[in-house]
């Protein structure tokens, strides 16, 4: 056992950040093995602590050897650490598939975009991992301003929809720090640990109250919860394919992460779901998110776009499950950060590739592909079948639990939500792979020779990240009750 | 009433100037009257954390001759809290570099636009 592994997870990708920049002004082609390197590195680490966690239980670092509350404490326990690989390897991922995109998309920006590119990978990574509040706001505000360069490198509309995701990032990140003011008024402390042992004697209390209400806002913009999703579509839309598949995966999750950790860890569960009705409220809104990204989804033509929406709604279904407030709707929650990334990277990455490889992304533009591309289709039909929930994929599960949850919640409404929006996303991916699969060949054979289909699969870096990104979909689903048995029952907030 | 305003006046005044920032922040067209709107916002929040720091005849948080004779008591009433202000440090940094970007953004928005203003941008992207 190392000591210093999770401490590691968080310091490797931002001293390897600063060496890029250092090793790219020599040379270019050193930055792509410097951030694998990094990123493999984290990844080591985060497994590394996850295994010592599942042994021997919560790990506490103390940065500089000060104690708590006056220092800056990481903690990881099962649900940390959880998050941490998921975030590590779905970084590490994106970080392979990038080469060629990067290179095609970007070709003058090679050695910023990875810097960027790992001081976004430590802020997730940081927001995680700590156990200071204050420590988070930093962390938030280090991923959010990378995204925010990341963006505006993309295509024509992307400095104006990055302008707009600094405006409402910018809002929840102060609406955040607000919060932790609040907290720190009354209670005298940031740390998690210990602002959850002060503030049950607080809350009855108004500023409690209002820093409760500031973190959710705070939190909720971040993570693009309906209706403050608005940001999102035009961001993730015109974003390099690279940075979406980077940023849709993770930035949402990590929210819907901190929400968790604010709800059920900072506060106890019987203040957010007793004390004040904010579970049922949450859960409402998630339905609306569900529906509302579902639809607007179907009204899209553009495949990106439409994914886009398709991450609106998978965030109503976190959402739905803290909304819940129950053994299983938190498990289904938890376990849909896991699926809804791998999904997420999965279509992101396959899209990229698409429009890699074609110069197209809309989807009636998608025909004969399956011949072109068929394993990155094969990959895409994977993906969309876990977003609409068909069994072996892991879609089904997490959708399942938060079924289960909703029953035992006696809120039949949201079941119904769950089964109307796994139709919608029926029709949606139909849509997609009607066109691709299903249109017929021969009448267009007969127009010219310039039709012949060849093939042209997305080239070795970008395949192998899309293989594992499907490959996993199916094995988390055949394994989610080994997950659930190991790390998740533990990683649910105590109360539950 | 009025004694309440009064008495808590810097607490006010931070709330007023963050309900600018924000108003310039949603209702301004204009993209850099919404930058300036963003960072009157933060500033209020400045504002506020330095606020609760503040104690009525606080003097600075140092001790004289602190070491070897620190054995007596120390009066925390005495002194203003150091920690918020430590705070705002990390916060003005994150806050120059939010800055930063979002100006970088904004000239890239001019070099490809050709203007500033919200509606013209929408009206070209379409």
């Amino acid at each position: 056992m190392i000591p210093q592994s999770c401490v590691l997870v968080v310091v490797i990708p931002l001293i390897f950040s600063f060496l890029n920049l250092l090793f790219g002004w020599f040379r270019r082609g050193l930055c792509y093995p410097i951030t694998l390197v990094a990123l493999a590195l984290s990844f080591l680490a985060s497994l590394h602590t996850l295994n010592t966690v599942i042994t021997s239980g919560t790990i506490h670092y103390y940065l500089g050897g000060w104690n708590p509350p006056w220092g800056i404490e990481y903690v990881v326990d099962h649900l940390n650490a959880f998050v941490l690989v998921i975030v590590s390897f779905v970084a590490l991922l994106v970080a392979i598939y990038s080469k060629k995109s990067v290179e095609k998309e970007l070709p003058e920006k090679i050695v910023y975009f990875y810097c960027l590119f790992l001081l976004q990978v430590t802020g997730f990574l940081g927001i995680v991992i700590t156990g200071d509040l204050f420590n988070l706001y930093v962390f938030l505000e280090i991923a959010s301003l990378a995204g925010y360069a990341l963006i505006a490198t993309g295509e024509d509309g992307a400095p104006f929809a990055s302008f707009n995701y600094v405006i409402f990032g910018t809002i929840g990140a102060c609406f955040y720090l607000l919060g932790v003011g609040y907290l720190y008024i009354v209670t005298g402390s940031l740390n998690i640990a210990d602002l959850s042992q002060i503030l049950p004697n607080l809350y009855h209390s108004k500023v409690v109250l209002v820093a409760f209400a500031f973190f959710l806002v705070g939190v909720s913009i971040k993570m693009a919860l309906f209706p403050l999703h608005v940001w999102l579509p035009d961001a993730y839309t015109y974003a390099p394919s690279a940075v979406s598949a980077l940023l849709a995966p993770l930035m949402t999750k990590v929210g819907a992460y901190i929400m968790i950790r604010i709800m059920f860890t900072v506060f106890e569960p019987y203040f957010s779901i007793e004390l004040i009705p904010v579970t049922s409220i949450l859960g409402w809104m998630a339905a609306g998110a569900i529906i509302f990204g579902a639809v607007m989804a179907l009204a899209q033509i553009d495949l990106k776009r439409m994914l886009a929406y398709i991450l609106v709604s998978e965030v109503g279904y976190i959402t739905l499950g803290i909304g819940l407030a129950n053994r299983n709707g938190l498990t289904g929650a938890i376990l849909h950060i896991l699926n809804d990334a791998f999904m997420m990277l999965a279509l992101f990455l396959v899209v990229g590739a698409i429009m890699y490889r074609s110069g197209k992304r809309e989807i009636p533009q998608l025909r004969y592909l399956h011949r072109k591309m068929p394993l990155t289709m094969a990959v895409f039909v994977i993906a969309a079948l876990s977003v609409i929930g068909i069994p072996p994929t892991c879609g089904f599960f997490s959708k399942w639990y938060l079924i289960l949850g909703a029953i035992d919640a006696n809120k039949w409404v949201f079941v119904a939500v769950l089964l109307i929006s796994s139709l919608l996303n029926v029709i949606l991916f139909f849509r997609c792979i009607e066109s691709a699969y299903l249109e017929p060949i021969a009448e267009h054979s007969s127009v010219g020779s310039e039709l012949a289909i060849t093939r042209e699969e997305s080239p070795l870096t970008m395949l192998i990240p899309i293989l594992i990104a499907g490959a996993g979909i199916m094995s988390f689903g055949v394994l989610s009750g080994k997950i659930i048995s190991t790390i998740i029952q533990f990683a649910i907030p105590i109360g539950f | 009433m009025f004694d309440f305003i009064l008495s808590k006046y810097n607490y006010w005044i931070y709330v007023i100037l963050m309900m600018i920032g924000f108003y310039a922040m949603i209702g301004k067209r204009n993209l850099v009257k919404k930058i300036i709107g963003m960072n009157l916002f933060q500033t209020a929040i400045i504002l506020f954390f330095v606020s609760t720091a503040a104690k009525r005849g606080g003097t600075l948080p140092i001790i004289e001759h602190g070491h070897g004779h620190g054995a007596h008591a120390i009066e925390a009433a005495a002194y203003i809290n150091p920690l918020p202000h430590v705070l705002m440090l990390t916060a003005i940094v994150v806050m120059v570099s939010t800055l930063g970007v979002a100006l970088a953004i904004v000239i890239a928005i001019y070099r490809r636009h050709n203007t500033l203003e919200e509606d013209e941008i929408l009206r070209q992207q379409k």
